[in-house]
């Protein structure tokens, strides 16, 4: 390791901070074009109506209006869907056409339906209030009971609102299963929809080069070459050597930015019809009503159990809502992501879950941070939970009876996943130890003297990440690999670039990654450039999402180092006259073992760059290597959330006094970057139990459409944390990480629900939904008290 | 359209804008200071803070106009030259940035709350940034750094 230690392990500063902190990032917004026009794109008002017509004279005669363009002028193909998923009885998933500007009918408020474009932004808004849109609105379906029972119809071409009836295990066998158990509970779930809110709000630069026949898209992207392949392939017909997408410095994604959006693909089009660049960003009025949200699932669960309290069977309903059209990922969250996870860390033998795909008169659903795994822990921990109260047991010991061992690795779950490390025990130990759980009953009875009601609740959990295995994904219904790209290139005078297809939206990848070329190839960080975000200078890449970077990108990157020093071996042992088989690597330097010749890592990569007498026939000049890594296998991040809350009874206002999380992601490269990415997803977990809630009126029009309506947690809102790893090593990668980009999200809101649960427990509230608000707590003690008074 | 003049990072400086052109547009579009960021269009999440005559301010809630004549400083005019502001140096120590996107209004408010209450405790460290959001961080990261710039600034 160079001195200073800058290799895995170390804490180092992270590389991107000073251009952040200087205001030199550069985001999409902040990239002007010469010439650049403006786009505005004008929406629906309605949740469901037909268009009888759009009338654009007034507009188009606005002053500085260049075109406008609808449905009917942009003849392209609908924006695809990624993954498809099947009905139980064999049949693919409806999948209705999703036309980037709306053709006959608006689905959603929010639905684009016409874009102005003006020499400046003002006008072309303007001139958007003189669009006459003949709607004839449509009476609007908005629940997921009412799209399934009801006549009125998302997409009338498919005849129903069901998208799939998907199925995962044998409901005989479990039902014979249920019949035998000592104890069954039962939990009704609902998980909360949520708006993702990264910080930047969606962005896009479209530009048209009339010489070279090529497109360039800037966008706010976590895949810029997923962009590229699914826009220019499936939308606009426009192959990939002559389209070139960007994701520059992007503020966020958390899922958010990964779908391919009718902006991108309307920007593009146009570019070549008004012979400019054309820019649209979005303001966050439009982020609320057009990016996809996340969550929102209706479920109904129970557990068998023996008399021990040991698991012997769990049976799960689920509705899920897909909104208006299917975006990118969204069919493989609620089945893939979501039932194969419902073993979580218990070694329940069979599982059985029904998921209904549902079509609403909402906007898309799709991945946010955790995507589907949030869904089963929460289901699983709230259920865990109730069946320990119902046992009579300790929300430990139930927890403790039901642990997959931790010799019991690799272990297959009933729900097609096979798990290769952890040590779920060890979690919840050190986990209640930094929480100080022994002084709970004194903290408890503190609280109390001065009026208030304290609780802890627990959420042990495990997710799958690092997606994924490309056979498995496959053999599920994506439509692409889920590998990761690399190149590295090595630079005559020994400093390095990395390509990389892993997207950084605040991952802090450009230092992560530079710690692992530190450590292999024994350079300092100077020496060491990530690039990454433009399809121009990147080979390929899938992207940035699933908790992947390190466990795939990473792992490319770690292959390709291994091509570069197995190549520069060749060229230290031909200028040392050497065997190859002679030649050690360490700490950046070629050694002929057993002697004191050397060459620097510098002067091997001046060498192949000035090939004076390399024998052709069997070394080529330069050091420049590329790799493509399929992980064998998902990754199991894991761990136990332990949260302590103060409620008070007069306002039901709920309190954080302590949140504990013990993670296992694997080995760790940076702690603070780590640690980071924890607190940044325990902050996202507690805003959904807390104060996030995404709420629609009967008519489909977004109640929380702004950050005056919908709560997003502010530093006041939250404690500081307590952010712990215990690990184990990834057992199927070199590096042996796992991935920490999402646990604090998907373990934290049942710990949290628990707690507040476990709070009024003695006031005989025995339910909370999410967000358990002020008001909602209030209600809740309230309606609880006529029962508690009663026992 | 009328012409304003002010002085942004020690530099004079005018252009035309229109009657309704934010100072936050004009700071982005006319000057291109693209470190000051716009996040929302409801003065809540406070990604475009700048100091107008020493105050952190949303530079969203005030018309260009109603800057004449006044001094700001923005996100770029923080630093001395290659030094950074000790409150930047003390969000890089403690990792109290992710994305990026929020932390220049963060910082800007930061800075001001460490001039008026140079003793701030957490709690009115956390209340302080009401009017900053991040989505990122949990906050956690972003205390530490202003609890070190407290000792440094």
């Amino acid at each position: 390791m160079p001195e200073g230690g800058t290799g895995i392990g170390a804490a180092v500063k992270r590389v991107e901070d000073k251009r952040f902190l200087t205001g030199r990032g550069n985001y999409t917004d902040d990239i002007n074009r010469p010439n650049q026009t403006y786009a505005y794109i004008l929406r629906s008002p309605h949740a469901h109506a037909s268009i009888n017509g759009v009338d654009t004279a007034a507009a188009t005669a606005a002053p500085g209006v260049l075109a406008v363009f609808t449905g009917a002028d942009m003849e392209t193909g609908g924006l695809p869907c990624g993954w498809q998923v099947h009905s139980k009885d064999g049949s693919p998933m409806h999948e209705p056409v999703h036309p980037p500007l709306a053709k006959g009918k608006v689905r959603h408020v929010g639905d684009p339906v016409a874009v102005v474009i003006a020499e400046t932004y003002a006008q072309a808004k303007d001139a958007a209030e003189r669009i006459v849109v003949d709607y004839a609105t449509l009476p609007a379906v908005v629940g997921m009971n009412d799209a399934l029972s009801g006549t009125t119809l998302v997409h009338d071409e498919i005849g129903t609102n069901l998208c799939y009836d998907w199925e995962i295990g044998d409901e005989a066998q479990i039902d014979e299963a249920f019949a035998k158990a000592h104890h069954v509970t039962e939990i009704d779930i609902v998980n909360n929809r949520l708006i993702p809110n990264a910080m930047e709000p969606r962005a896009a630069v479209g530009e048209y080069d009339r010489a070279t026949d090529e497109y360039t898209l800037f966008t706010t992207s976590q895949n810029p070459h997923v962009i590229r392949l699914l826009m220019g392939a499936f939308v606009l017909s426009i192959p990939e050597h002559k389209l070139r997408v960007v994701a520059p410095d992007v503020g966020g994604g958390f899922g958010s930015k990964i779908y391919h959006y009718a902006e991108e693909a309307i920007v593009t089009w146009a570019a070549p019809r008004v012979g400019r660049p054309i820019k649209w960003t979005a303001e966050r009025s439009e982020s609320f009503i057009s990016d996809a949200h996340g969550r929102d699932h209706i479920s109904k669960a129970k557990m068998a159990m023996d008399s021990e309290g040991k698991f012997l069977a769990l049976k799960v309903e689920t509705k899920a809502n897909m909104g208006a059209y299917l975006s990118t990922f969204a069919p493989c969250v609620p089945t893939y992501l979501y039932a194969t996870l419902l073993a979580g860390v218990y070694s329940t033998p069979l599982i059985y879950c029904n998921v209904k795909a549902v079509f609403t008169n909402t906007v898309p659903v799709d991945a946010y941070r955790g995507a589907g795994r949030p869904e089963a822990t929460y289901l699983l921990e709230r259920l865990v939970a109730k069946c320990a109260r119902e046992m009579g047991m300790s929300q430990t010991d139930i927890r403790r009876a039901n642990f997959i061992p931790s010799d019991a690795f690799p272990y297959q779950t009933p729900v097609a996943l096979q798990y290769d490390s952890g040590n779920y025990t060890a979690t919840l130990d050190k986990a209640e130890a930094a929480h100080d759980v022994a002084g709970f009953a004194a903290r408890k009875a503190e609280s109390e003297a001065k009026g208030m009601r304290r609780g802890i609740g627990y959420s042990t959990y495990l997710e799958a990440c690092g997606i994924a295995p490309s056979a498995v994904v496959g053999s599920l219904g994506a439509r692409a690999g889920l590998y990761e790209s690399a190149e590295v290139r090595v630079h005559p005078t020994g400093s390095v670039t990395i390509f990389t297809g892993s997207h950084s939206h605040g991952q802090g990848h450009e230092t992560t990654f530079a710690q692992l070329v530190s450590e292999r190839l024994g350079l300092p960080m100077d020496n060491i450039e990530i690039s990454h975000g433009d399809t121009n200078k990147v080979q390929f890449g899938m992207g940035t999402y699933g908790s992947r970077s390190l466990a795939v990108g990473g792992e490319a990157i770690m292959k390709a180092m291994d091509k570069v020093v197995n190549k520069a071996k060749k060229i230290a042992a031909h200028i040392m006259e050497a065997s190859e088989s002679d030649i050690e690597f360490k700490d950046g330097t070629f050694t002929v073992a057993g002697t004191d010749r050397s060459m620097a890592f510098g002067e091997v990569a001046l060498a192949a760059y000035v090939p004076h007498n390399f024998p052709h026939d069997e070394l080529e000049p330069g050091l420049d290597e590329k790799a493509f890594y399929d992980p064998l296998n998902f990754t199991f991040p894991g761990g136990c959330h332990i949260c302590e809350v103060e409620v008070d009874p007069d306002t039901g206002k709920v309190r954080i006094d302590r949140m504990t999380a013990v993670d296992d992601v694997g080995r760790v490269i940076n702690p603070m970057i780590v640690e980071g990415q924890i607190h940044g997803g325990l902050a996202q977990g507690i805003g959904q139990a807390l104060q996030e809630g995404c709420v629609y009126d009967e008519d489909g029009q977004l109640v929380t459409g702004s950050y005056m309506d919908y709560s997003m947690p502010r530093a006041e809102d939250l404690p500081s944390f307590s952010a712990g790893t215990e690990i184990t090593l990834c057992a199927h990668n070199s590096l042996g990480v796992k991935g920490c980009g999402e646990v604090g999200a998907i373990g934290s809101p049942p710990a949290v629900i628990n707690a507040v649960v476990d709070a009024l427990w003695d006031l005989g509230v025995r339910d909370m939904p999410m967000p358990a608000t002020s008001q909602t707590v209030w209600r809740a003690i309230r309606a609880a008290a006529p029962a508690a008074a009663a026992e | 359209m009328p012409t304003v003049s002010m002085t942004v990072n020690g530099k004079k400086v005018s252009g035309e804008v229109e009657g309704r052109t934010l100072l936050v547009q004009f700071l982005r579009e006319n000057l291109h200071l693209t470190g000051t960021h716009v996040g929302c269009d409801t003065s809540q999440c406070g990604a475009c803070v700048v100091h107008v005559n020493g105050d952190s301010m949303k530079s969203c809630t005030l018309l260009a106009v109603q800057a004449e004549g006044a001094e700001v400083t923005t996100i770029e005019g923080l630093a001395d030259g290659d030094t950074l502001h000790p409150m930047q140096e003390a969000f890089r120590d403690n990792h109290g940035l992710q994305c990026g996107f929020c932390t220049p209004g963060m910082v800007m408010s930061a800075v001001d709350l460490v001039k008026k209450n140079p003793k701030a405790s957490e709690h009115e460290i956390r209340e302080w940034l009401e009017g900053n959001i991040c989505r990122c961080t949990g906050y956690h990261n972003i205390v530490k750094s202003i609890q070190q710039a407290q000792q440094t600034m």
